[in-house]
C-alpha cells in the first residue's frame, strides 16, 4: 500500500472529528423555522373558539397595520407563562389574534380567566391544520404579520419580557 | 461507606491500568519479559472494577438517596428490578459498566490467551489498559458515579419512563459487552502492529472475541429493534435513527472482520485489511458511544446532553482512534501479504463480502453524519431518513444476501468445484418466488419483491454446505455458518413481508365502533382508567376478530409521575402469520379515542431471523472453543505454569 493510501483513513478521521467537535461547540438548535416566512398567510377561515369573540380568517389579517398571531392552547403550560407578556404588548397598542390549537371553549374560557385575554379574535384550530399550514411545530409560537398579510417573523416558544423591545421594533419595521 | 469503597476501587484500578501501560513500554523497548506481572495486574484490575460496579448496584438496590446519582435516577417507589437496572440507565453508571466490562475482558485475555506470542500479548494487554485508563479518567474527573449529596434528600427523581421496561435490563449491557469485545480485537491489532506479529496465530486469538462481540451486537440490535417496536408505539422495527445507526455500524464492521479474520486464520492473507477492520470496528463502537452519551444528535436515545462530557469522550476517541490509524499508517506497509489466491475462490468471495459490507457501512456512516456536516459547512438544516438508506443500502444488501448463498460453496485458494450446478434448486425457488409475487401481489414495491426472491434463494442455498457431506460429521463452525446464513434469509422474508403487506389504520373511535385493518375487524369496547406502582393509565379494551374467534387486546397510554412522562404501551397479539399491533392515544372530552392499528404479516420473522443469526454465531463460537477447552483439560499443569 502506498503512503498516500495509508494516510486516507487519518484524513477522513480528522474530518469526521472536526465535524463532531463543531457540533459539540455549537449544540444543535432543535427549533424548526417555518418555511412560510416572507410569504402571504395561507387562505383560511377558523370558527370562533369562544362564544362572544369572533373567529379568525385570512381577510382579518391584511388590515394595513402589522399584528401578531399567537398560537396557544389551554393545555400548554408555557402558554400560561406567556400571558403576562402578551398583555403587556397589548397595553402598548399591539393587536394580537389567537389561534387555539386542539382545544374546547370551556377550557379556553378558564385559561383566559386565569392568564388574561389579550386577543382581539380567537380562531379554533381543532385538528392543528392551520398550525401545520403556517409551519409551526409546537405551542406556543407567535407570528408577526405585516399590513399586507405577509408573515414576517416567527417566535418559537413563549415570549418573555426580554422579547418585548425586539417585538415592538419589528412591528415598527413591518409597518 | 459503600459508595466510598466503590470510588476507592476505581482509583486503584486506574493506578493499575497506568502501571500496565508502563510495563508495556518497558517490554517493547527492552527484552525484559513482563508477561507474568502483566497478566496478574490485568486480573486484579478487572476484579477491582467489578467491586466498584457491585458497589454501584448495591447503592441503587438500597435506594441510598445520599448518592447523587441514585437521587437523580431512582425513586423508592420503583419496582426492585428497575432500581437495579437504574444503575446503568444513566450516564455515569453506564460509563462505569463500560469500563468494568473493558477491564474484565482484559482480565480474561490475561487468564486464557495462549495463542499469540508473549510480546504481542503484553502489548495487547497494555493497549487494553490504556483504553480503560481513559475511561477511568473520564469517570473520576468528569462523571463520578459515587458523588454524595448533603443533606440526603427524602426521595429520588425517578428514571426516564421509557426505560422502565424489562428490555432496559438487558439491552445496554448486551450492546456494551459487544462493543467491548471489539475492544479486545482492537487491542490485539494494536499489539500485533506494535510487535509486527500479524499472523494466523493472532487471527485465531482474536477470533473468539470478535465472534463473541458479534453475537452480542446481533442480539443487542435485534432486541433493541423489538424494544423500539413495542415500546415507542410507532409500529416500526427500524427507524434509521442516528443511535440505531450507531449500533449498526460496529455490527457491519464486526461482520466484515468476522469474515476476513477467517482468511487470515486459514490462509495468512488479508493481513493489513484485517488489522484495519479491527481498528475500524472498535472505532465505530467508540463513535456510537460518543453519539449516544454526548447527545449531539437529535434522537430518542439522546438522554443526556452535556458538552463537557462530550468533549472528554471526543478527546478519548481522537486519541485512541487517531493513534491506531497512525500506527497503522506507519506499520501497515511492513506487513507481508500471505498466500496468494485466484479470482474465483473462497478468499475472493470473502473479499467481495468485505467490500460490500464496507460500502454499506460507508453509506450508513455518511447518512448519519451528513446533516451535521451540511449544517457545519452551509448552515442549512436537513435530515436524512429511511428513503435514502433504503434506496441506497437496500439493493447492496440484497446483492450481499445473494452472494451469501454462493460464497460458502467456493473452495480456498482456487475453486475446483462446479458451483453453478449446485445452485439449481435455490435459483428455481428464487425464480418461483418472483413469479408468485408478480402474479399474486402485482402492486408491491421493487425492493420487497426482490427481497422475497433473494430470501427464497438463500433459504435453500444457505443449507447447501451441509448437503454434500454427512451433516453430523460437519464441524460445529460450519453448522453455525449455515444457521446464521439461514437466519438472514428468515429475517429478509420478514422485512419483505412487512414492507409489502402491512396495513395501518389511524382513526378516532367511540366505544362500540368497529374499525377494519387488513383482514381484522377491531371493536373498541371501552376505555377504563387504571393505575400501577408509579403511573396511571387509560386502558382501552379492544376486541378483534377475523372470521371466527375473537381476541381481546388492552393497549394503554400511561402517565408517569416522576418525572412526568407519557408513554404508549402498545398491545400486540402474535399469530402464526403475523402480529396485530394496537395503540391507544389521546381521548377527547366527548369520549372519542385515537386508535392506531396495524396488521403486520410475518413481522416476527425479522427478530426470529436475528436470533437465528446470533444462535449460528454461538454455535460457531462453541465450535472454536470446545477443542481449546478439551486441550486444556488434558493439560492439568497449565495452572502451575501460570502461577
Amino acid at each position: 500500500m502506498s503512503r498516500g493510501l495509508r494516510l486516507i483513513p487519518i484524513i477522513l478521521f480528522l474530518f469526521v472529528l472536526s465535524g463532531l467537535a463543531w457540533r459539540l461547540v455549537k449544540p444543535a438548535d432543535t427549533a424548526i423555522p417555518s418555511q412560510m416566512i416572507q410569504r402571504p398567510v395561507p387562505q383560511f377561515a377558523l370558527p370562533p373558539a369562544l362564544p362572544g369573540k369572533p373567529g379568525l380568517a385570512t381577510t382579518d389579517l391584511a388590515t394595513g397595520r402589522p399584528r401578531l398571531i399567537n398560537i396557544f392552547a389551554s393545555w400548554c403550560l408555557p402558554c400560561a407563562s406567556e400571558g403576562k407578556v402578551l398583555q403587556e404588548l397589548n397595553h402598548r397598542g399591539v393587536s394580537i389574534d389567537g389561534i387555539a390549537v386542539r382545544d374546547t371553549p370551556d377550557a379556553i374560557a378558564a385559561f383566559l380567566a386565569r392568564n388574561g385575554d389579550p386577543y382581539e379574535r380567537i380562531g379554533a384550530d381543532r385538528q392543528s391544520e392551520l398550525q401545520i399550514a403556517l409551519g409551526s411545530s409546537g405551542v406556543p409560537e407567535t407570528f408577526l404579520v405585516d399590513g399586507r398579510g405577509v408573515l414576517r417573523r416567527q417566535y418559537i416558544g413563549p415570549l418573555t419580557d426580554a422579547n418585548i423591545p425586539g417585538v415592538l421594533q419589528e412591528l415598527e419595521q413591518a409597518r | 461507606m459503600i459508595a466510598e469503597t466503590g470510588l476507592a476501587a476505581l482509583w486503584l484500578a486506574a493506578g493499575l491500568a497506568a502501571y500496565q501501560f508502563l510495563l508495556m513500554v518497558l517490554a517493547l523497548r527492552s527484552d525484559i519479559v513482563v508477561t507474568r506481572p502483566m497478566r496478574a495486574v490485568a486480573v486484579v484490575q478487572g476484579v477491582l472494577t467489578l467491586v466498584a460496579f457491585a458497589m454501584l448496584l448495591l447503592v441503587f438496590a438500597r435506594s441510598d438517596m445520599s448518592v447523587a446519582l441514585v437521587f437523580e435516577n431512582s425513586n423508592s417507589a420503583k419496582p426492585f428490578i428497575y432500581k437495579v437496572a437504574g444503575a446503568w440507565g444513566n450516564h455515569e453508571g453506564s460509563m462505569l459498566m463500560w469500563v468494568t466490562i473493558l477491564a474484565i475482558a482484559g482480565a480474561f485475555v490475561a487468564l486464557f490467551s495462549r495463542r499469540t506470542g508473549e510480546r504481542t500479548l503484553v502489548a495487547a494487554l497494555g493497549s487494553q489498559a490504556v483504553l480503560a485508563l481513559g475511561f477511568y479518567a473520564f469517570l473520576l474527573i468528569a462523571s463520578n458515579p459515587f458523588a454524595r449529596l448533603w443533606p440526603p434528600p427524602p426521595d429520588g427523581q425517578g428514571l426516564n419512563a421509557l426505560l422502565q421496561d424489562p428490555g432496559l435490563a438487558f439491552h445496554p449491557p448486551t450492546l456494551y459487552l459487544g462493543y467491548v469485545g471489539l475492544s479486545v480485537a482492537f487491542s490485539f491489532a494494536v499489539g500485533a502492529l506494535l510487535t509486527g506479529e500479524v499472523d494466523a496465530r493472532l487471527a485465531r486469538a482474536m477470533r473468539p472475541w470478535v465472534l463473541g462481540a458479534w453475537i452480542l451486537l446481533t442480539l443487542g440490535i435485534t432486541a433493541g429493534s423489538y424494544w423500539a417496536y413495542y415500546e415507542l408505539g410507532w409500529g416500526g422495527y427500524w427507524f434509521w435513527d442516528p443511535v440505531e445507526n450507531a449500533s449498526l455500524m460496529p455490527w457491519l464492521a464486526a461482520t466484515a472482520l468476522l469474515h476476513s479474520i477467517n482468511v487470515l486464520a486459514a490462509r495468512g492473507a488479508l493481513k493489513a485489511w484485517t488489522m484495519m477492520l479491527a481498528v475500524i470496528a472498535f472505532s465505530m463502537s467508540m463513535v456510537g458511544t460518543f453519539l449516544v452519551r454526548s447527545g449531539i444528535l437529535t434522537s430518542v436515545h439522546a438522554f443526556a446532553i452535556d458538552p463537557e462530557r462530550g468533549t472528554f469522550l471526543l478527546a478519548l476517541l481522537a486519541i485512541y482512534v487517531g493513534a491506531a490509524f497512525i500506527l497503522f499508517a506507519l506499520r501497515g506497509a511492513t506487513l507481508k501479504e500471505g498466500a496468494p489466491f485466484e479470482l474465483v475462490s473462497r478468499e475472493s468471495g470473502l473479499v467481495v463480502n468485505n467490500l460490500l459490507l464496507t460500502v454499506i457501512l460507508g453509506i450508513v456512516f455518511v447518512g448519519t453524519l451528513y446533516p451535521l456536516f451540511v449544517e457545519a459547512l452551509s448552515g442549512e438544516k436537513l435530515s436524512v431518513g429511511a428513503p435514502y438508506f433504503n434506496a441506497v443500502a437496500g439493493p447492496l444488501a440484497l446483492v450481499l444476501a445473494t452472494l451469501v448463498g454462493i460464497g460458502p460453496l467456493l473452495t480456498w485458494r482456487s475453486n475446483r468445484r462446479p458451483v453453478l450446478g449446485r445452485l439449481k434448486v435455490p435459483a428455481l425457488l428464487g425464480a418461483a418466488a418472483l413469479v408468485i409475487t408478480v402474479i399474486l401481489a402485482p402492486r408491491i414495491g421493487v425492493l420487497p419483491r426482490l427481497g422475497f426472491t433473494v430470501a427464497a434463494f438463500l433459504i435453500a442455498a444457505s443449507v447447501l454446505p451441509l448437503v454434500s457431506r454427512n451433516p453430523l460429521r460437519a464441524p460445529l463452525a460450519t453448522w453455525g455458518m449455515v444457521v446464521a446464513h439461514f437466519g438472514i434469509a428468515v429475517a429478509l422474508t420478514g422485512m419483505a413481508a412487512n414492507a409489502a403487506f402491512s396495513s395501518e389504520r389511524l382513526a378516532i373511535a367511540r366505544p362500540g365502533e368497529t374499525l377494519g385493518v387488513g383482514p381484522w375487524q377491531v371493536e373498541l369496547i371501552g376505555v377504563t382508567p387504571t393505575a400501577g406502582k408509579n403511573w396511571t393509565a387509560n386502558e382501552a379494551e379492544l376486541r378483534a376478530s377475523r372470521g371466527s374467534g375473537a381476541v381481546t387486546l388492552a393497549p394503554e397510554s400511561r402517565y408517569y409521575s416522576d418525572p412526568p412522562t407519557e408513554t404508549n404501551e402498545s398491545a400486540i397479539r402474535t399469530f402464526w402469520d403475523g402480529q396485530l399491533y394496537t395503540v391507544v392515544g389521546k381521548g377527547d372530552p366527548s369520549g372519542a379515542w385515537q386508535l392506531r392499528l396495524w396488521w403486520k404479516p410475518f413481522v416476527t420473522l425479522i427478530w426470529a431471523g436475528g436470533a437465528l443469526v446470533a444462535f449460528g454465531g454461538a454455535l460457531a463460537l462453541l465450535g472454536r472453543l470446545l477443542p481449546f477447552l478439551r486441550r486444556r483439560r488434558s493439560e492439568p499443569d497449565w495452572r502451575r505454569r501460570y502461577a
